[in-house]
């Protein structure tokens, strides 16, 4: 069965090949973020050294990463799932011996690897070159980093799956997948980095699997996380990748029950 | 032995209806009005390994709803369903590797990526052997003449070309039980013609099961040996081709053209014992109706001796005919 799973990637891979000029937009479209969020926390630090226990090249490194990993984590399943489940392609999807969830999963996989090969890791190197940011050597740190992405990457695929599948109930949920586009970035940390909220909105962050998602993988790289906090962060991934398994699995068996195939 | 095995098979669909107008629509936002309909209504089915079955009926007839449960997408209401000895919505993922499924109205190759890649994917989710694929994939790419098509992606393709590759996509795995929705709508004849032929041949290589649903009643003239009739999601014939047109057809007619004038009480005579009604069109020109089971030869056999004969003709009611006028008539004429 992995086979399968595997080929899926691999088919993934060869569709972003197929439109190039997606992938190229894309990476004007990064660079501008990072540029742009650059400049506004320059501003921000406006020469303080250090501010909310970040300091100013922790911060320029921490949007770096940040965008970069955005670049791998990323994609658009949710409106796939929508599309496909609106147009009444997902008959096509149930008439294949495979787990239709799981393939949509791996596709995205196929989808984040691309990126993470042609788009993140060469886009790092030039950022690198361009802004006064400090990427530690290479070492054991990477290896956490790349776990904890990992881990990043299951959480938002699942968040897009649930709410993917909860276009069986809404069937036009257009507005609920376009607010949750804007709260993961808002909320995982892409935005605004977790500390530089106000006590109580990171009080209830705590509880969101969004900081899951960006901003322990970033922070584990950019502040070097190791020992207790490190296995704190991979930790609390962790449970948010086995909570989230059970509200999918329901959805989903309840969609399967309750099936309407749009358009005939 | 049973491809398809229904009892009682049912349907229900819970639909929203909303309420007319502004002050409707609010109140709709509150409390919301279902109507329960009834897609498919007790429905017996037997279908043999081997068989090919034209499933037919009007738009909204149930048929689509039908393919849906016998496909395992669909959990039917209510109603006990065997397909390839599967329960198909419970065991999903084992069943769908016995039958293949071609929807004419939707792709199931990906659309931005060769076609032989789609084809290579399908061969991995159905685990088929490489040695049996490569054997089998080359003689379905030779006989729908598809090999220069393979390379390129799917959304280049017209709809000709797609729905070959469409077809030898459902193939791959070799299923036992084959279901095809419409899938030689906006074809044109030569590819119809190929098709056809091909659905043919492997149903006699590997006794593969066809259902067939269509619009199109050539398609099952020149494939069914079987239809199924279904109206208001019950089914109202199930049979032959030639008993549905011996049951609802009117007779055969014979039109002739005669040299010199002929009474309709002469030719009563000579055709005296055979079911035969004679009527006179002009002063040379007659026509007969006949009974089901008057055969033509022997009313000519009749004539041939006694009357110079110009010309014949003989008429038939065309399946479209009599499915039209099945159609209008509804349940009640059936």
């Amino acid at each position: 069965m992995l086979r399968v799973y595997l080929e899926v990637i691999r088919i993934r891979f060869l569709m972003m090949l197929a439109y190039r000029v997606y992938y190229y937009s894309g990476v004007i479209n990064y660079s501008l973020n990072i540029g742009v969020y650059y400049f506004l926390w320059n501003a921000v630090y406006g020469g303080a050294t250090s501010l909310n226990g970040m300091t100013a090249v922790q911060m320029a490194t921490y949007i770096a990463v940040t965008w970069m990993s955005r670049a791998f984590y990323f994609n658009n399943l949710d409106y796939e799932i929508a599309a496909e489940i609106r147009e009444g392609q997902v008959a096509v999807q149930l008439i294949r011996p495979y787990q239709y969830l799981l393939v949509k999963a791996a596709e995205s996989l196929g989808e984040g690897l691309f990126r993470l090969l042609l788009f993140s890791a060469p886009g790092l190197i030039i950022v690198s070159l361009v802004l006064p940011i400090q990427l530690p050597s290479f070492g054991s740190v990477w290896m956490k980093f790349a776990l904890s992405l990992f881990l990043g990457f299951l959480i938002n695929v699942q968040v897009n799956l649930l709410i993917g599948v909860l276009t069986f109930f809404f069937l036009n949920n257009q507005g609920l997948l376009r607010a949750k586009r804007v709260l993961v970035d808002l909320l995982s940390g892409v935005v605004i980095p977790i500390p530089f909220y106000p006590e109580w909105a990171q009080a209830i962050l705590s509880f969101l699997p969004f900081q899951a998602i960006s901003y322990l993988p970033s922070i584990t790289l950019v502040k070097g996380l190791d020992g207790e906090s490190f296995i704190q962060a991979i930790g609390i991934q962790l449970i948010w990748v086995l909570v989230l398994c059970l509200p999918i699995l329901v959805l989903w068996a309840i969609a399967k029950k309750r099936m309407t195939v749009q358009g005939g | 032995m049973l491809s398809i095995c229904a009892r009682g098979l049912t349907k229900e669909f819970r639909v929203f209806q909303s309420r007319s107008g502004l002050l409707g629509a609010f109140r709709d936002l509150w409390n919301r009005n279902y109507r329960i309909i009834r897609a498919v209504d007790h429905i017996d089915l037997e279908i043999y390994q081997g068989e090919m079955v034209g499933y037919i009926g009007e738009n909204g007839a149930g048929k689509s709803t039908t393919i849906k449960m016998l496909t395992g997408i669909l959990e039917p209401t209510s109603g006990d369903l065997t397909v390839n000895g599967y329960h198909p919505h419970r065991q999903r993922r084992e069943f769908v590797k016995t039958i293949g499924v071609v929807f004419g109205q939707r792709s199931q190759l990906w659309w931005d990526i060769a076609v032989k890649e789609s084809f290579r994917l399908l061969q991995k989710v159905y685990r088929v052997h490489d040695e049996q694929y490569e054997k089998h994939l080359r003689r379905m790419i030779e006989v729908m003449d598809i090999g220069n098509l393979l390379d390129q992606p799917v959304r280049k393709l017209s709809l000709g070309q797609r729905m070959r590759c469409e077809l030898v996509a459902a193939l791959i795995h070799q299923p036992s039980l084959l279901f095809l929705d419409e899938p030689t709508i906006g074809l044109d004849v030569l590819v119809k013609d190929n098709i056809r032929r091909f659905l043919k041949e492997i149903n006699q290589e590997f006794r593969t099961t066809i259902l067939l649903t269509t619009h199109d009643l050539s398609d099952i003239e020149a494939l069914c040996s079987r239809v199924i009739m279904l109206d208001q999601g019950r089914i109202i014939y199930d049979g032959d081709l030639q008993r549905l047109r011996s049951k609802w057809g009117s007779g055969k007619k014979i039109h002739l053209a005669v040299e010199e004038n002929v009474s309709l009480k002469q030719l009563e005579k000579y055709t005296e014992g055979l079911a035969v009604t004679w009527s006179k069109r002009t002063e040379r020109k007659v026509s007969a109706v006949l009974n089901h089971d008057t055969p033509v030869s022997k009313v000519l056999a009749c004539l041939v001796e006694r009357i110079p004969i110009q010309e014949v003709q003989i008429e038939e009611d065309s399946t479209e005919e009599i499915v039209r006028k099945i159609y209008q008539g509804g349940e009640t004429n059936a």
